[in-house]
């Protein structure tokens, strides 16, 4: 069946899931300011947190399987958004699971602080469906403004003040950026809807008009701030450093996930039929955000800055999907996206784990030895970083993420030969940051005054097993997983040839 | 406003208008004092609220007017004025006497303009164009009813989103405001 979004009921039944979790959202604030905060109600609103989530990812299963589609509107209804759906929630519900346990130990009472994850998901989940400018830039701020405040959660710590700060006039600085460009491209075409866009870029031959050129490179770089993507990446390894491990591992997995749900939209949708102004640029960014990171991932001491450079380095691999533009790729997003999660979940939920009481400096050094006092938090870490190495068997899904992702971009129509090899020689250097860190666990011995690690919750351990389990599991089956992937992907709008005639090289 | 029959008188109010609104945010960007900053805003949306009329959108301006100029604004200088941010001697950006004879002046002018409105009639005689755009204005629903379409049917979404991005902004306020001791307290 087909929905007209021009009903507003048929719109509302196209949202189901969407609604589902903004009405329950909506409800649990209204539970979480109920009674004075403490320990309990916050665990109480988490476990009613992650039961709307649970709730919400069988609403988007329902409504995936029941096929609909829609007609030209503010929303698409395909495969990529529901998968991106189930992305966004696996974050959520794992990120809610470990911070009612670490809120506790960290000393954060605030019950709200769950139902801003959940507002901060249904944002993400608008920009998996969105297809019109504002919807867009809705989403975006929805999702933002809930984890400027979540990554200031830990009010005793000067760090994630100073993090939170720089994240909330960062962000809003790219805020700016991205609404700029999108008045540009309106004041170009007249249009904020994605494909009215593009028949408007046709008709007028606009796709040389310097407004809509403009517009493009300001979404280009608001869009690359909120991926941290270099040169725009600076915020990611401060914020990460200040904000509680679970909220962290949030902003590494989910948002990036809806920033590039909605980055892949735009593109795909409006851009690709001027597919010859952009991809240089896109590739280039790739490429830097690929070397920069990685080599700067080196150098690091801090564990969670360690992880906020892998996370840039995801971000650079992720964009080469992105350039590659077919309906393969962007499955290849979504597979690579579901893999990322589990693994940075996995990883920031072991850091939480690790980090003594009222402590936010994690260095490196003190997972020496981890293997001979908590084994089983050594095994799953060293998961996680292979699943982020992309090694083979071990590292699961990880590996067959990058496989997809180098495999859709040699078969693209610009051939990205020579971006693929750069994402081949860029993960080998990574190599040597993840392989360290499982070195320091499994080959150093522990040092004596090594302080004591309190053992993880049940939540914390649940989640711990779950991330590694699914991340072995899907890497050793993925004939089962593969068709779900190829039905994950949409179509990018056609390169349409009478716009430009510049053929992409990178 | 038809730009087509004044198309002079148009432009000149256009351009007036704009450079105002753009000397004015400049000026709003670089004060030192927060109340002669946020004065500053004033006027610049007192400008766009100007050229939102010249588009034929009387209300957009009007509500321009209450909205930011008015409710807005007077937030923002409470908020100045109880954080006591603004010295006295740093206040205004008029000093001495002949600054103040002259905004005097202004002010007097600016009134007599009221007086003077507020008895004008329209010519009996209306070019045809000018007389249709008055006929729009007094239909039922008027110049409002195009807002109305956009907000409620074409972008229904759009704005029930912004409601949503409102209450998690409340939301997140409250809990990075709440007093750090409070909870320990108890």
């Amino acid at each position: 069946m087909t929905y007209d979004l021009a009903v507003p009921s048929q719109l509302l039944a196209a949202l189901l899931p969407d609604l589902t979790l903004m009405g329950g959202a909506i409800l649990l604030l209204l539970a979480a300011a109920w009674r004075p905060e403490s320990d309990t109600h916050q665990r109480l609103i988490g476990r009613g947190a992650m039961a709307l989530v649970v709730l919400t990812m069988g609403s988007v299963i329902a409504t995936a399987l029941r096929g609909a589609t829609v007609t030209d509107g503010p929303i698409a209804m395909d495969g990529f958004r529901w998968t991106m759906d189930l992305v966004i929630l696996l974050g959520a519900l794992g990120t809610i699971a470990i911070s009612t346990e670490q809120h506790a130990r960290d000393g954060i009472k605030h019950p709200e602080s769950h139902v801003l994850v959940l507002f901060a998901a249904s944002g993400m989940m608008i920009l998996a469906a969105a297809r019109d400018l504002m919807v867009i830039f809705l989403g975006i701020e929805i999702m933002s403004v809930a984890v400027y405040v979540l990554a200031g959660l830990n009010r005793r710590s000067a760090r994630a003040a100073e993090g939170a700060l720089k994240y909330f006039l960062l962000g809003a600085f790219a805020t700016g950026f991205l609404l700029y460009g999108m008045a540009l491209i309106y004041g170009a075409t007249g249009e904020t809807r994605l494909q009215e866009i593009v028949t408007a870029l046709i008709r007028h031959s606009l796709a040389l008009d310097p407004m809509f050129l403009i517009g493009m490179g300001l979404l280009l770089i608001g869009l690359a701030f909120k991926v941290a993507a270099v040169p725009f990446h600076m915020w990611a390894p401060d914020v990460y450093d200040g904000a509680p491990a679970p909220i962290a591992g949030f902003m590494a997995a989910s948002v990036k996930a809806a920033a590039f749900a909605t980055f892949l939209r735009i593109w795909y949708e409006t851009f690709y039929s001027v597919y010859g102004l952009w991809a240089n640029a896109v590739a280039w960014v790739a490429i830097i955000t690929m070397v920069v990171g990685n080599v700067v991932a080196l150098s690091q001491t801090n564990i969670k800055r360690m992880l906020a450079y892998s996370s840039i380095v995801h971000s650079g691999y992720l964009l080469v999907a992105v350039t590659a533009g077919t309906a393969v790729a962007s499955g290849a997003v979504a597979f690579y996206l579901m893999a990322y999660t589990l693994a940075t979940l996995g990883a920031f939920a072991v850091v939480g784990a690790m980090q003594p009481v009222g402590e936010t400096d994690a260095p490196i050094a003190s997972y020496e030895g981890l293997w001979t006092v908590r084994p089983w938090l050594a095994v799953g870490m060293a998961i996680y970083l292979l699943a982020f190495l992309g090694f083979p068997v071990f590292g699961g899904m990880g590996f067959f993420a990058k496989w997809y992702l180098l495999s859709a971009a040699i078969a693209s129509p610009g051939r990205l030969v020579l971006i693929s090899v750069i994402v081949v020689l860029t993960s080998v250097i990574s190599a040597g940051y993840y392989l360290s860190i499982i070195r320091a666990m499994f080959m150093k011995p522990r040092a004596a005054d090594a302080p004591e690690i309190p053992a993880a919750g049940p939540l914390t351990r649940t989640v711990l097993v779950v991330a590694a389990v699914l991340i072995v599991a899907l890497g050793i089956l993925p004939g089962q997983i593969t068709p779900l992937t190829a039905r994950s992907g949409f179509a990018p709008h056609p390169v349409d040839p009478t716009l430009l005639s510049i053929p992409a090289q990178p | 406003m038809d730009n087509t029959f004044h198309p002079l008188f148009y432009s000149f109010h256009f351009y007036l208008f704009g450079l105002i609104g753009i000397a004015s945010a400049l000026l709003f960007v670089t004060r030192k004092s927060p109340v002669a900053a946020a004065l500053w805003l004033v006027n610049v949306m007192f400008c766009l609220a100007a050229l939102y009329l010249m588009l034929d959108a009387q209300f957009i301006g009007a509500i321009q007017v209450l909205v930011y100029a008015g409710a807005i604004m007077v937030v923002f200088l409470f908020v100045v004025m109880l954080l006591n941010l603004g010295h006295p001697s740093e206040l205004a950006d008029i000093r001495g006497n002949g600054g103040r004879l002259a905004a005097g002046a202004v002010g007097l002018a600016l009134l007599a303009e009221v007086a003077v409105l507020t008895r004008a009639r329209f010519p009996a005689q209306l070019t045809p164009k000018a007389a249709a755009a008055l006929a729009q204005v007094d239909q039922p629903g008027g110049v409002i009813a195009p807002i109305a379409d956009a907000l409620f049917r074409e972008h229904l979404l759009a704005f029930e989103l912004t409601s949503i991005l409102l209450l998690t902004a409340i939301a997140g306020a409250v809990v990075l405001g709440r007093k750090r001791g409070a909870a320990d307290a108890r």
